[in-house]
């Protein structure tokens, strides 16, 4: 586990809700995975983007979510609270295809060099050593949207080259997206607790943007199990303030999502 | 991978689509379901899971069945441990994002004792849809250059004959029988969804035969006072039973939420041992009670309560 220095005040699953939070837009609309990415664009809309609105793919359009109620998946009534709109899981997740959506946002359980992520087989897919739950929307959301991914950073999930791609990044980095016949969306981010992470333009390799507080480019590079390239000017992410986090603590305070 | 569409649309004449009265209990409308049957699931993982449904069809002993349904939670391994579903047609599969990944669904899926076809969510939808629309694909534009289409088979890709673009080609999905669970239908089958439709306006309409269960069965009067509310028509269906808490220990929209009590006992049970944990569930749970009222009564009645609590503080804005 890579969690924050002692005594920083925080989990590493709040540094990661606060910090990927940020990156979402006043006026966006963001299709929202359960877990810290329901957490980060709830936390983002209380507080610098009211006019964020959030898509969940069980077919709710721009909710909001009640503090201490956060649902078990995002196909609950929970998910619905003061929606605009209930639509079908197909007509929701056509939204994407249709090009209505700005940003799609995931966790991860496996990532790769070129931003690859698997939620379907840990070993060969033949004979895994462990079956994992699989896509749900999110190959559709990889496939068809600018993603933010949320996750631990750890060097057992940052590998060269994942068992399975459940959802696409760049594949095998160039041009190789756009070949494939996904000619829209692509990887934007990655947040993790250690860093800002980002893709570089041509040959679509992560790339190190930002660090957060207190975290060196080395630690960075010895929780991954590649070569991660350096944006030209590194950034310092500021640390989560007191607001940020009751704000999250408000909405999860058994700690469903931020243990 | 596709039928004939002069054989699907001989399967709808041949059905009797009058308006007539179809109510029936749990036992009677398991007949309608056969060994090795395609049945389709509405609801979406937690969600108006026909739960009572498939309550029946395992205590009757059905095997062999391809069960396919958006996503799916605890009821896949339950079919899997009962014998009942030897083959999973879904994009996710576990109980919930909360208690990890389902181990059951392992040891099942991981041993090759049964199969867990995985399609992305999207997909799932379109097949269904293409089902519902007599055609046999959809075209789209997901799943292309990703492994999820590298471990299947009945997908084709093609050029756009207007673009040339790349597109994936997910063919159309016609379930045998569809459980679907609502919040009301009249004795005919109008039935009437409240909160989230997931795949439910779709599934019934791909499907050969369709078992509506219900929380209550209203008079078709009621029906026809508010038809803009009828997501499901009757002439789709072939069986009404009236199944109060159909969807429990799941969810039902604006009467009762998850059983979240239950449901960490369950989780807590097959993580310790989930082939003991799941067979133990199943014979008490499933095997043991006398008929639905008893399988309730043991999921508790304060349990019940405050369930029912939550889910209808959806109307008190």
């Amino acid at each position: 586990m890579t969690d924050p220095s002692p005594g920083a005040g925080y989990t590493a699953s709040e540094l990661l809700a606060v910090m990927s939070g940020r990156l979402l837009e006043d006026g966006q609309i963001v299709f929202a995975g359960v877990g810290i990415p329901l957490l980060a664009a709830t936390l983002a809309q209380r507080l610098h983007a009211p006019g964020l609105t959030i898509l969940f793919e069980g077919g709710t359009i721009g909710p909001f979510i009640v503090p201490g109620e956060l649902p078990p998946s995002t196909n609950e009534q929970r998910c619905t609270r003061r929606a605009n709109m209930l639509l079908t899981i197909t007509d929701t997740l056509l939204l994407l295809q249709r090009g209505y959506v700005d940003v799609g946002f995931m966790g991860g359980a496996q990532i790769d060099i070129h931003g690859n992520l698997n939620s379907s087989f840990i070993g060969d897919p033949q004979r895994p050593t462990t079956r994992l739950p699989g896509s749900g929307g999110g190959n559709d959301i990889a496939s068809l949207t600018r993603m933010i991914v949320a996750m631990k950073h750890e060097k057992r999930r940052f590998v060269d080259k994942v068992d399975f791609i459940t959802s696409p990044g760049f594949l095998a980095g160039g041009e190789s997206r756009s070949a494939s016949g996904l000619i829209a969306g692509g990887m934007y981010r990655v947040v993790t607790d250690l860093a800002i992470l980002g893709f570089d333009e041509a040959s679509r390799r992560m790339r190190i943007d930002s660090l957060h507080p207190g975290v060196t480019l080395q630690q960075v590079q010895d929780n991954t199990g590649f070569e991660l390239l350096r944006a030209p000017t590194i950034g310092a992410t500021e640390p989560p303030s007191a607001r940020e986090l009751a704000v999250l603590r408000e909405f999860d305070p058994d700690r469903l999502y931020t243990a | 991978m596709v039928e004939s569409y002069l054989d699907l649309r001989g399967k709808i004449a041949s059905r009797d689509r009058s308006l007539r009265e179809k109510v029936m209990s749990l036992e009677e409308a398991c007949k309608l379901v056969r060994d090795g049957d395609h049945v389709a699931l509405g609801g979406c993982t937690l969600s108006r899971t026909p739960m009572a449904m498939i309550w029946a069809l395992i205590r009757a002993g059905r095997k062999n069945l391809t069960v396919s349904r958006s996503i799916v939670s605890t009821e896949g391994d339950l079919l899997f441990a009962s014998g009942a579903g030897a083959r999973i047609v879904t994009s996710w599969f576990s109980q919930g994002i909360v208690w990890g990944v389902s181990k059951v669904m392992r040891q099942y899926t991981e041993t090759g004792r049964a199969k867990f076809e995985e399609w992305s969510h999207m997909a799932m939808g379109l097949r269904y849809r293409a089902g519902a629309m007599g055609v046999p694909f959809m075209p789209m534009r997901s799943m292309m250059g990703s492994d999820v289409a590298g471990q299947l088979d009945s997908w084709r890709e093609m050029t756009c004959p207007f673009t040339g673009e790349k597109l994936m080609l997910v063919p159309a999905l016609n379930p045998d029988v569809a459980l679907v669970h609502v919040q009301r239908c009249d004795p005919y089958g109008n039935a009437q969804i409240d909160g989230l439709q997931f795949m439910d306006i779709d599934i019934p309409m791909a499907a050969t035969r369709v078992i509506l269960t219900t929380e209550r069965i209203v008079s078709n009067d009621q029906i026809r006072r508010a038809p803009d509310q009828t997501k499901i028509p009757f002439f789709t269906v072939d069986a009404v039973v009236e199944v109060p808490f159909g969807s429990a220990p799941h969810e039902c929209y604006g009467l009762y939420e998850p059983y979240f009590g239950h449901l960490d006992s369950y989780a807590e049970a097959t993580k310790r041992d989930p082939e003991a944990g799941v067979k133990q569930y199943l014979d008490r749970h499933y095997h043991g009670p006398k008929n639905w009222a008893e399988y309730l009564g043991l999921l508790g009645i304060e349990n019940m309560l405050d369930a029912s609590r939550r889910g209808r503080s959806i109307h008190d804005d």
